[in-house]
């Protein structure tokens, strides 16, 4: 058995939605204290709330890159009510599992995208 | 170029050499007779015993009765650390290892911490060389034993081990015998070792990484070098290590010294040579890289680069995607989360140590190999480099120099 799945390999491998926004409606970056990698979660929001872009930059392991791309699945056309309910175990799930001692990379997916909602509403209330 | 295996951790495990194989084959089916049975069939298995350790003793110009086999290198550096030093605790309780040790080295000496030993650890420079003022500075009237490892797997450093033991045994703090150790488990496969002419004690060897089988290593003690046994049951080894001998193991461990004996020569101008092909390689295809350990004092087949802005375990596994078997020290790719204590040792920042990626070369190698790690590594470093935010930051921050 390889140590990561088969869902967190295909998406690592091919890694959804890369990049960043240029214009983005929120931004949201985060640290993972324990080995100190680095995601940045970039989103665009339309008039009724759902998400309509995302995409993120990811320095970090296999599971930290497959976690942001399949985050940025999960946000895609979603309301940002909706995404504001994705939790880590959500995430790591949605992966058919991860190693135990990587659970905390897949703190950091759901993390840096609600920290780019924050940011977002932050900017809409100014 | 299609996909292909190439194995490049040949300081974790190696390809078994065909005519040790060969060697062993007998010991399973026909001559698996216990060598302490008197029987006359046993003398097979005792005279193959008795060959093995003298291949293994003439590797390092070592007397045949001062090899002990035991299942492992690090079954052989714990006897090594808490045998010795139980044998000498009462002229003195205090002992020292670098801090670029295996952890069965490492660990063991923390071990004897609760029975009342004291470690002291020597640093190492930027290179991986440990400092020799630092180690007269570290001697003490009470030391019984220092252990150094000859040659570091993950970043190549060889260590001066003829200066280091005489810097031990001509000291005048202590008067008293202290015993050197070196663990040589990453050097002999490559590195020439006289044990008389390095004037040491004791010396770990192992059979795994020298294309030999796995179940077989060998500590060198020294003639009337005094030892506790950490296994205690029968006459094997001479009291120093009980058990049932291994004797498929062994006999093609000794096969595999032999060898090393008669071709390392060849074998590390040709391994030497496809190192510096990548090395070079590396260094002109791959911008914002450095190579780690030394440039001259390096195991013959070892590459140590830190890939700046990309973290190891993904590009570890993805050079896996392509059949390439490499192995990183960077923290996420290691159990416990931490950058490897070499990497630590040797000051590399935490960042820089996240790519770090280690390439160990044999004989089994060929060019075509290197071309095609040439070939792929380059394209998967710019895939992560283009989803690592790091590297956009650095972009962003450099755009005015690029232009
Ligand atoms: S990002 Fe470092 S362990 Fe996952």
């Amino acid at each position: 058995m390889s140590f990561y799945s088969d869902k967190v390999m295909s998406h690592f491998k091919n890694p959804k939605n890369v990049g960043e926004i240029k214009n983005a409606d929120g931004i949201g970056e985060i640290g993972n204290p324990i080995c100190g990698d680095m995601m940045v979660f970039y989103i665009k929001v339309d008039n009724n709330d759902i998400i309509e872009e995302v995409k993120y930059k990811t320095f970090g392991c296999v599971a930290a890159i497959a976690v942001s791309s399949i985050v940025s699945e999960m946000a895609l056309g979603k309301s940002i009510q909706e995404v504001k309910k994705i939790s880590n175990c959500d995430v790591a799930k949605a992966l058919g599992g991860l190693p135990p001692n990587k659970m905390h990379c897949s703190n950091l997916g759901a993390q840096a995208l609600h920290k780019a909602i924050e940011n977002y509403e932050s900017r809409c209330k100014k | 170029m299609d996909k292909k295996n190439v194995y490049l951790d040949n300081q974790t495990s190696t390809k078994l050499d065909d005519r040790v194989f060969n060697s062993m084959k007998p010991f399973f089916l026909e001559n698996y007779f216990n060598p302490q049975s008197v029987y006359f069939l046993a003398n097979h298995s005792r005279l193959a015993l008795e060959l093995a350790r003298s291949q293994v003793a003439k590797l390092i110009n070592a007397d045949k009765q001062e090899i002990i086999f035991t299942s492992c290198g690090s079954e052989a550096n714990n006897l090594a650390i808490k045998g010795i030093a139980n044998a000498l605790k009462y002229k003195g309780k205090h002992i020292i290892v670098s801090s670029i040790e295996h952890s069965s080295v490492l660990n063991s000496s923390k071990k004897l911490i609760a029975e009342g030993f004291e470690i002291s650890y020597l640093k190492v420079n930027s290179k991986g060389e440990v400092i020799t003022e630092q180690l007269i500075s570290l001697l003490r009237k009470d030391t019984i034993l220092v252990s150094i490892q000859y040659a570091n797997p993950e970043i190549g450093t060889i260590q001066n081990i003829k200066k280091l033991a005489s810097v031990v045994k001509n000291n005048n703090i202590n008067n008293n015998f202290v015993a050197f150790h070196t663990d040589a488990v990453s050097a002999c496969s490559s590195v020439q070792i006289n044990v008389k002419d390095l004037n040491i004690d004791a010396l770990t060897i192992s059979s795994s990484i020298i294309h030999g089988p796995k179940g077989a290593a060998a500590l060198y003690l020294k003639d009337k070098v005094p030892i506790v046994s950490q296994i205690d049951g029968g006459i094997q080894e001479n009291y120093k290590r009980a058990g049932t001998e291994n004797i498929p193991a062994i006999v093609g461990f000794g096969k595999a010294c032999e060898i090393i004996n008669n071709e390392s020569f060849k074998n590390n101008v040709f391994i030497k040579n496809l190192r510096d092909k990548l090395i070079t390689g590396i260094l002109t295809k791959l911008k914002h890289v450095s190579l780690n350990g030394s440039i001259k004092n390096r195991l013959v087949g070892n590459v140590n680069f830190s890939v700046n802005f990309i973290e190891g375990e993904s590009l570890v596994l993805f050079l896996d995607n392509y059949g390439i078997m490499i192995s990183s020290g960077s923290a996420c790719s290691n159990k416990n989360l931490k950058i490897s204590t070499v990497l630590d040792a040797i000051g590399i920042n935490n960042f820089l140590g996240q790519g770090t990626i280690t390439f160990n070369l044999s004989k089994f190698n060929t060019e075509n190999d290197i071309n095609y790690v040439l070939e792929k590594l380059p394209y998967i470093v710019q895939k992560l480099r283009n989803i690592s935010p790091v590297y956009s930051k650095f972009l962003n921050e450099n755009k005015q120099e690029m232009i």
